[in-house]
């Protein structure tokens, strides 16, 4: 059994698999920093973990927005 | 009993630390009363400020200061250093709030760097400057006051914020591979920290030599490429080098005691000129014999012309002890070190002058002195 056969359990209707044409009620899309070019990647639940832009399968979380206090000593 | 004014070479020797190839004699200092039968060792103010107590300035510029403090106890003398490292307040950062930072310095890191950087202002307006108090520990509600106590007289706030681009291709030619060439802000510098006053710090700090600055502008502070981003918000407060070494004004504060070195017998010919370079230059000089002198010793007798060794400036003096270790010299030489004379040696960070800060570790050790004064005095009620 391949990888990409495997799919996470959902509470969606579960479509055929990492079908992205009919992932539009996956809500929004989550912005993702490519760990091999630096591009900037927006997944939507259920897509495949990948760049579109080389297609490296490695991707990064980006830092929060909030503000995080640091004391300096 | 009751031996009448000690003589002065008698005075001179309980003054003097013997420094010997490998031992150091006659290190306490005895002019205390009780000590020798007889004598008045009592301190009184008028015998210290009018004839024990010298200062000599030597060197007095803003970030090196070097003077001698002359007939002052070895307690006290170190007191002052100890003041000066560790308990004069000044202006750091202490907190720092990161709203983004994509450089390859971690946030923890970047932000311990920022608290060493040195910062200066206006004097007045860092003497204006009062305290922070930091909040208590909040572990449950204790119906303390929970608004932040930062205020306009306690807390400084600098800001940084820095891009990395590109430079744009016209005037980079091909192949260039120096990041400052090809990209702007490629190292993010300390001169790029603002200053944000608020409240009265605007009337205190005033613009362009009062304000909170960093003393050295160019103290690197991470490095960036194209995309990467620092914004941050920085809150400077004051402190002591005790809490956090940020804190401490000086670089350096030391002290050393003046070398003294005695010529106990003659040192002549080739020895003297092997003698001298035992020592730093300037420490020993050469002189010819004169006749008077050959008429007068022994051991000098039908030398004149010859060339001796003579003492002529120990103050350059390292103590190296070099001379001690050669035959020739053996029992011809006294080194030592005179117990009372401090030659202090004051790097300032840059935050206030050198000479200002012995004169603040002084006031600080008046303020201590009358505090414990104030305790006894409540003791005894």
């Amino acid at each position: 059994m391949s990888r990409e056969a495997y799919a996470p359990p959902t509470l969606q209707p579960s479509s055929s698999q990492f079908n992205t044409a009919t992932t539009d009620i996956a809500g929004p899309s989550t912005p993702y920093k490519c760990g091999e070019c630096n591009a900037e990647v927006h997944l939507k639940k259920g897509e495949p973990i990948r760049c579109g832009e080389c297609g490296h399968r490695v991707l990064y979380k980006m830092r929060t927005k909030r503000m995080v206090q640091f004391e300096a000593r | 009993m009751a031996p009448g004014p000690i003589s002065p070479e008698e005075a001179r020797r309980r003054k003097i630390v013997g420094v010997n190839a490998e031992t150091v004699t006659n290190v306490t200092s005895t002019d205390f009363p009780g000590h020798h039968p007889g004598e008045d060792h009592e301190w009184s103010l008028e015998k210290f400020s009018q004839k024990s107590f010298k200062v000599q300035f030597h060197k007095n510029d803003p970030l090196d200061a070097s003077f001698s403090l002359i007939g002052i106890d070895a307690s006290i003398a170190n007191a002052f250093r100890r003041i000066m490292i560790a308990e004069i307040p000044t202006l750091a950062i202490e907190y720092v709030f990161v709203h983004n930072n994509s450089s390859i310095v971690h946030d923890e890191v970047l932000a311990a760097r920022l608290g060493l950087v040195p910062l200066t202002a206006s004097l007045s307006g860092l003497n204006w400057l009062q305290f922070y108090k930091k909040p208590a520990k909040q572990d449950g509600d204790d119906g303390g006051d929970d608004r932040d106590p930062a205020l306009d007289n306690n807390t400084v706030v600098l800001k940084l914020y820095a891009k990395c681009e590109w430079r744009g291709a016209e005037g980079v030619r091909s192949g260039e591979t120096d990041p400052e060439k090809l990209y702007v802000n490629s190292s993010v510098y300390a001169k790029q920290i603002t200053f944000e006053p608020t409240g009265r710090q605007n009337k205190e700090f005033p613009e362009p030599d009062g304000h909170v600055r960093p003393v050295n502008p160019d103290i690197l502070l991470a490095k960036m490429r194209p995309g990467q981003v620092i914004d941050l918000d920085m809150h400077c407060i004051k402190g002591i080098g005790a809490d956090h070494t940020k804190f401490s004004p000086v670089a350096t504060a030391t002290y050393r005691l003046l070398p003294t070195i005695d010529i106990v017998k003659p040192i002549i010919g080739n020895d003297a000129r092997k003698f001298a370079r035992c020592f730093p230059k300037g420490v020993i000089g050469l002189e010819n014999v004169t006749e008077e002198e050959s008429e007068m010793g022994e051991e000098l007798e039908g030398m004149v012309g010859e060339t001796k060794a003579v003492v002529k400036n120990t103050f350059k003096d390292t103590v190296s002890r070099e001379c001690l270790r050669h035959e020739e010299f053996r029992g011809k030489v006294k080194l030592g070190r005179v117990r009372d004379h401090f030659i202090f040696s004051v790097e300032s960070t840059g935050q206030f002058a050198s000479d200002y800060l012995f004169l603040e570790s002084v006031k600080i050790l008046r303020a201590k002195c009358s505090r414990l004064k104030r305790q006894f005095a409540n003791v005894m009620r």
